[in-house]
């Protein structure tokens, strides 16, 4: 029921110019607070307009935040949590879709709990792992009263630790499912006719299928991973591992120590924003489309 | 082109059996029709010969090679799907190539092999094309190709005309078979068309509900169907059929009208179905005494026939006549010639043979 009478038409539009402006306003108060000089940032009320200082602050920002060395960082570990959970989701969406195994509802409804358990809810026992991977399996020894001893593995302060606990969550498992349902039994039966077995099958029609779903998800990861910011806090305390995010926080002025520096502050988020911002741009039509529907 | 030997098969989906111990065997190069409603279980038969399906209980032979525990692409089989099933990223050159590429042929004779079949089955300059740029025809080509590309044992057809338009099914019906006459494979098509039945095979399967209810050529099946299921199934318009009551050893009545059979051997009072064909029934101006008169409430033209449509005996029955005859509606007195009729038993559904069926019974 699609409706198209100029007012409705006039209506939504409102609803949507609305809708943006809401969204765009703090984005201009950034763009705004970072183009101006110390004094005129702090002026009450602030300056409505852009300054002339922007390209300054903006230097200021990517010397005193030590950019240069985290944003690469953030760009390994956002870029490792995108691969790693299209890779994750892809394989074990195919499994639980293609394959008919006994336990294959098990770990269906298993992977299906951990949507439910995002890291912000399990980051102390996400964090005890951490400190030790090998841990769970410690105990479990220690409790069946084998004497056997783990070496220690400590995922702390290294791109592991930043990246695996980020890796292990169902979404984009079933946004794969989804999409794979839509995918007609009778291909997979064409392939198996013409000879393919499963590996064949999922390199050659599944992978070429689902590149939008890929570039979709890749990009939802990439943002998600690289806006992280409680978790890098807590694993990284090795300056050489810091995050953008990390870095960013520091540069907002903290309740006691120096003056805040807001100029500089929101000069800074404009260059951690830049990254996830030119992913999505170089991706969307792509990321639309495989949000929106199968290609027909 | 090798022979197929269906033994005892049997298939459960959990506990309900949907094909219920089917025996068949099939010629080296015949091409064998499988018809039947939709739901009989053809499809599940066909896929069990592909080996898409795991058989539950029987074997089948495929050139004298049992083939239960092989992998599909050990059988041997290529198969064209309803839904042609193509796959839609590639190319029709791809996805015509795509058995040969998986299987390692060298690039260059892929190349020559794809452009041969392609020339062979009409698509030429579309080799370049996806699937999603192509008609309907034109993609049941392809997976024709696909299937041809292979020089398999068997052809497996299923359903693959039915998403077709009626003059492109008749087109594509008869490119079927003559592509099967030049090549001489074995070929297993699956229908519940009985004109495209009628029509392709050398040798049909009639099933029903999992059974098989009757195997033969086209001509047997048509002019002796095996049971009263299978005259209510193949021919168009399909066998009338009506109840009725046996009055004589050649007699039957039935709605207080008499009509004479060949000598059957009927004991007085047995319950029966009485059978004749559309064209058999003869409109004639003298109705006999107690002869059959249908009551015709609706006629369809068809150009070179008339189809008087009406009730007899209780049972809806169609009566066709030549183009240019008048007969409308109202009583149609009817003459039915003894040896177009056929009798099958009410309780079983079985044709009763003129005289032996009867002798052996009793
Ligand atoms: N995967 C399945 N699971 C359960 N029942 C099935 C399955 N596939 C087919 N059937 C049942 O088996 C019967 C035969 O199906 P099918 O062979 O597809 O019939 P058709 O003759 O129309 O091709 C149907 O009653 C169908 O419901
Ligand atoms: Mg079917």
């Amino acid at each position: 029921m699609i409706e198209r009478t100029p007012l409705v038409n006039l209506l939504t539009h409102l609803v949507l110019v609305g809708g943006l402006l809401v969204l765009l306003l703090p984005v201009y108060v950034v763009v705004v607070a970072a183009s101006h000089d110390l004094v005129a940032v702090n002026q009450v009320p602030m300056p409505l307009l852009p300054g002339h200082h922007l390209w300054e602050n903006l230097a200021v920002a990517w010397q005193k935040g030590n950019f240069r060395n985290v944003m690469l960082t953030s760009v390994i570990v956002a870029g490792l949590v995108a691969a790693g959970k299209v890779g994750l989701s892809a394989i074990s969406a195919y499994s639980i879709v293609y394959f008919d195994y006994r336990l294959r509802m098990v770990f269906f409804w298993i992977i299906f709990a951990t949507l439910m358990l995002p890291l912000e809810v399990r980051i102390v026992p996400t964090y005890a792992v951490a400190a030790n991977a090998l841990e769970p399996f410690q105990a479990l020894f220690d409790l069946s009263g084998l004497s056997v001893t783990l070496p220690r593995w400590n995922l702390l302060n290294s791109y592991s630790g930043l990246v695996l606990p980020l890796v292990a969550t169902a979404t984009g498992t079933f946004l794969y499912r989804q999409f794979f349902m839509t995918i007609p039994d009778e291909l997979a039966e064409a392939a198996k006719m013409d000879g393919a077995g499963a590996f064949r099958f999922f390199k050659d029609v599944i992978l070429p299928l689902s590149v939008t779903n890929m570039a979709a998800l890749g990009t939802i990861m990439f943002v998600y991973a690289w806006n992280q910011y409680l978790w890098p806090l807590l694993v990284v305390t090795d300056q050489n591992y810091a995050t953008a995010s990390m870095e960013l926080g520091r540069l907002v002025p903290s309740a006691y120590g120096e003056a805040p520096v807001w100029n500089t502050a929101m000069a800074g988020t404009l260059i951690v924003m830049a990254p996830p911002l030119a992913v999505v741009v170089v991706l969307q039509r792509w990321f639309v489309r495989g949000l929106v529907a199968v290609e027909k | 082109m090798s022979d197929i030997a269906i033994r005892g098969v049997r298939k459960s989906y959990g506990r309900i059996e949907t094909v219920h111990g089917l025996d068949l065997a099939f010629g080296a190069g015949e091409f064998v029709v499988i018809l039947g409603p939709s739901g009989c279980g053809k499809s599940t038969l066909l896929r069990m010969i592909a080996g898409l399906e795991s058989i539950t209980a029987g074997e089948i032979a495929i050139g004298g090679r049992v083939v239960n525990r092989l992998e599909p692409r050990e059988r041997g089989c290529a198969m064209v799907f309803q839904n042609y099933a193509l796959y839609p990223h590639m190319t029709v050159a791809e996805n015509i190539g795509y058995a040969l590429k998986v299987a390692g042929v060298p690039k260059a004779e892929r190349l020559r092999r794809i452009a041969e079949v392609g020339r062979s089955i009409g698509l030429d300059g579309l080799l370049d094309r996806r699937p999603a740029q192509l008609s309907g025809g034109q993609r049941q080509r392809v997976a024709m190709g696909r299937a041809i590309i292979r020089e398999p044992k068997v052809f497996l057809f299923d359903e693959p005309l039915s998403n077709l338009d009626a003059t492109l099914r008749v087109q594509m019906r008869i490119e079927i078979r003559r592509l099967h006459d030049r090549q001489g494979v074995t070929s297993v098509f699956v229908t519940h068309d009985q004109t495209e039945a009628m029509t392709l095979a050398d040798r049909l399967v009639v099933l029903n509900a999992g059974r098989v209810e009757q195997v033969g050529t086209p001509e047997e099946v048509y002019h002796r169907p095996a049971s009263r299921f299978v005259a209510g199934f193949v021919g168009s318009p399909p066998m009338n059929v009506v109840d009725a009551t046996a009055a004589g050893p050649d007699t039957v009545t039935f709605g207080g009208l008499q009509l004479t059979v060949p000598p059957h051997g009927l004991e007085r009072g047995a319950r029966l179905a009485v059978g004749f064909r559309p064209e058999d029934a003869v409109p004639t101006a003298q109705a006999a005494p107690d002869g059959p008169v249908a009551a015709i409430d609706l006629v369809e033209d068809l150009g070179a026939l008339r189809l008087l449509r009406g009730r007899l005996g209780g049972a809806d029955v169609v009566v066709q006549t030549a183009a240019g005859t008048r007969h409308g509606r109202g009583p149609l007195p009817l003459q039915i010639a003894p040896s177009a009729i056929h009798l099958f038993d009410a309780e079983t559904g079985l044709r009763l043979a003129p005289r032996a069926v009867r002798a052996a019974a009793a």
